[in-house]
């Protein structure tokens, strides 16, 4: 099987489009922490208009921390696209070139095959988050210094201490790797359907847009269904930046409001990825190889 | 000629009548005021630490460790140690060192009340400095103590704002162990559109909770150095 994972992975890292993905995030994230850096406190000023009616606000706002969680908030929406490209091209782009029926003539059974190739794509999805991760906050945190977050929600304002925001990432990065592999494997089920690759490609980014809308419309009809929609969890790596307040408004150093939220959202992602990897193991054990 | 003699007369009576009633003659004589303005002229500067917590309704903040600076007349500075503090705009600064020190107002005693268990002389100051930041304060002043244990000012363009006080072992110098500014809070909307957080399934229930228009600012005094020196630079 590892044999079979490391010849995925060759594949995948001697295409020149699966960098695509890691400049077109690096260039993204340079133009942000770019444009923050020359004229970050004009946008933290209009941010704070409302606040600063009422407070002053005195220390370092637009820190390494902050930046961090604004390209998350921009780029977790736009990722999934670029995992797409390589996800959706795993079984199709070799059923269009005519080497799945090599792969499958070998020992290894169609499911090996299926589960090495997910593996890989899984490998190159992690791969880019943490590169998101490097880019987003170490290198924001090198340039812009680090201080208390200063959150600004849509209602309301969370401050969380300097000495409490970093295990805050870790576990928003790790919720977002379910968020990524749940794109991966849906990309994975299209390639699965498909003799070429465009289709899967579109196909995948297409389903994604559509429940991206669905998830944020907030009209009752989409109410009932959003629960069960990916999208709508696949956000929830907030819930690691706020944080629960005692009975005197006094926010808990440590805590996370909503907890179950994140655990529930984990669950449907993870039935998602297996709901979504096994469908392919179905469609390609029983599909006829005729490309 | 009647006539000039006439204005002469009017003149001098008006100007003998504004002297009576002068702001500042009377400022020299309210006794109380004076006393609680000996006691604070002890201190020409102070280093104090303390703990503050902010209870704003749309703020989750927790308690952090401060600095409150303090120099003659007026100048205040409090700073969070690491971090970013979050104080009413403008009020902080109006303590009762600030206001007294400037020797800038007049008084009008307005009786006595019982404040927690305390039986309080209310007394109110209007500046006589049109360019003061303040419009009115009334102070709540142990008449026996000479401590100030409330005030409540309105400004000009940052609203008015209440301080209850307490105090412990810096009594004497008229420094209070425990400060509470209370002052209104305006509205806390971003659009979803900035922050991104579309498809929040319960905006109304959370925009119901911040209904709150108080806030307050407490901070708890541990340690005072007073009359070490403060230099300009703080400010």
């Amino acid at each position: 099987m590892w044999s079979l994972i490391q010849i995925e992975l060759y594949k995948i890292f001697r295409r020149p489009r699966t960098y695509i993905a890691f400049g077109a995030i690096a260039a993204l994230i340079v133009v942000i922490q770019l444009g923050l850096k020359i004229d970050g406190n004009s946008y933290a000023a209009f941010l704070m208009k409302d606040i600063n009616d009422t407070l002053t606000v005195d220390g370092k706002v637009l820190n390494g921390y902050l930046i961090c969680y604004i390209l998350l908030q921009l780029l977790l929406v736009h990722v999934p696209l670029l995992v797409a490209l390589i996800a959706a091209d795993m079984i199709s782009g070799e059923a269009n070139l005519g080497t799945l029926r090599l792969l499958f003539s070998t020992p290894y059974s169609r499911t090996h095959w299926v589960l090495a190739k997910f593996i890989a794509a899984s490998v190159y999805t992690i791969l880019l988050l943490i590169w998101l991760a490097f880019l987003a906050l170490f290198v924001s945190m090198w340039i812009f210094g680090t201080d208390d977050l200063f959150l600004m929600k849509s209602n309301y304002v969370v401050l969380i201490q300097q000495g409490d925001v970093l295990w805050r990432y870790v576990g928003a990065f790790v919720f977002a790797s379910f968020s990524l592999l749940t794109v991966t494997s849906l990309g994975f089920l299209m390639s699965s359907l498909a003799n070429n690759s465009i289709g899967p490609i579109v196909g995948t980014m297409s389903a994604i847009v559509f429940f991206t809308i669905l998830s944020t419309l907030n009209i009752p009809l989409f109410t009932i269904i959003k629960p069960y929609l990916f999208t709508t969890h696949m956000n929830n790596w907030k819930e690691f930046f706020d944080i629960k307040v005692n009975a005197n408004n006094e926010a808990i150093t440590g805590s996370v409001l909503n907890i179950p939220k994140i655990k529930t959202s984990l669950i449907v992602l993870s039935l998602h990825i297996v709901l979504f990897v096994s469908a392919s193991i179905l469609i390609i054990k029983k599909k006829d190889i005729l490309s | 000629m009647l006539t000039m003699k006439k204005y002469t007369i009017v003149f001098i009576a008006c100007s003998l009548f504004s002297l009576i009633i002068s702001p500042k003659a009377h400022a020299q004589t309210n006794p109380l005021i004076e006393k609680v303005a000996q006691k604070l002229a002890l201190v020409n500067d102070y280093v104090a630490e303390g703990v503050m917590k902010t209870d704003v309704s749309f703020i989750k903040a927790s308690l952090g460790k401060v600095k409150v600076y303090f120099k003659k007349p007026n100048l205040l500075k409090v700073k969070k140690e690491g971090g970013i503090s979050l104080l009413p705009r403008g009020g902080v600064s109006l303590t009762i060192n600030t206001l007294l020190n400037t020797k800038q107002y007049t008084t009008i005693p307005a009786g006595t009340q019982v404040l927690n268990g305390k039986n309080l002389t209310v007394i109110k100051l209007i500046p006589t400095d049109e360019n003061l930041d303040w419009v009115i304060s009334t102070l709540w002043i142990d008449p026996v103590e000479a401590l100030v244990y409330k005030t409540a000012t309105t400004t000009k363009e940052n609203g008015s704002y209440e301080i209850l006080m307490q105090y412990g072992e810096y009594a004497k110098f008229g420094l209070a162990s425990k400060i509470v500014f209370s002052f209104n809070t305006k509205d806390y909307k971003l659009p979803n559109g900035i922050t991104l957080e579309f498809g929040d399934e319960d905006p109304a229930v959370k925009q119901k909770l911040l209904k709150n228009k108080k806030g307050t600012i407490e901070i708890n005094y541990n340690n005072y150095l007073i009359n070490k020196g403060v230099p300009n630079s703080i400010f």
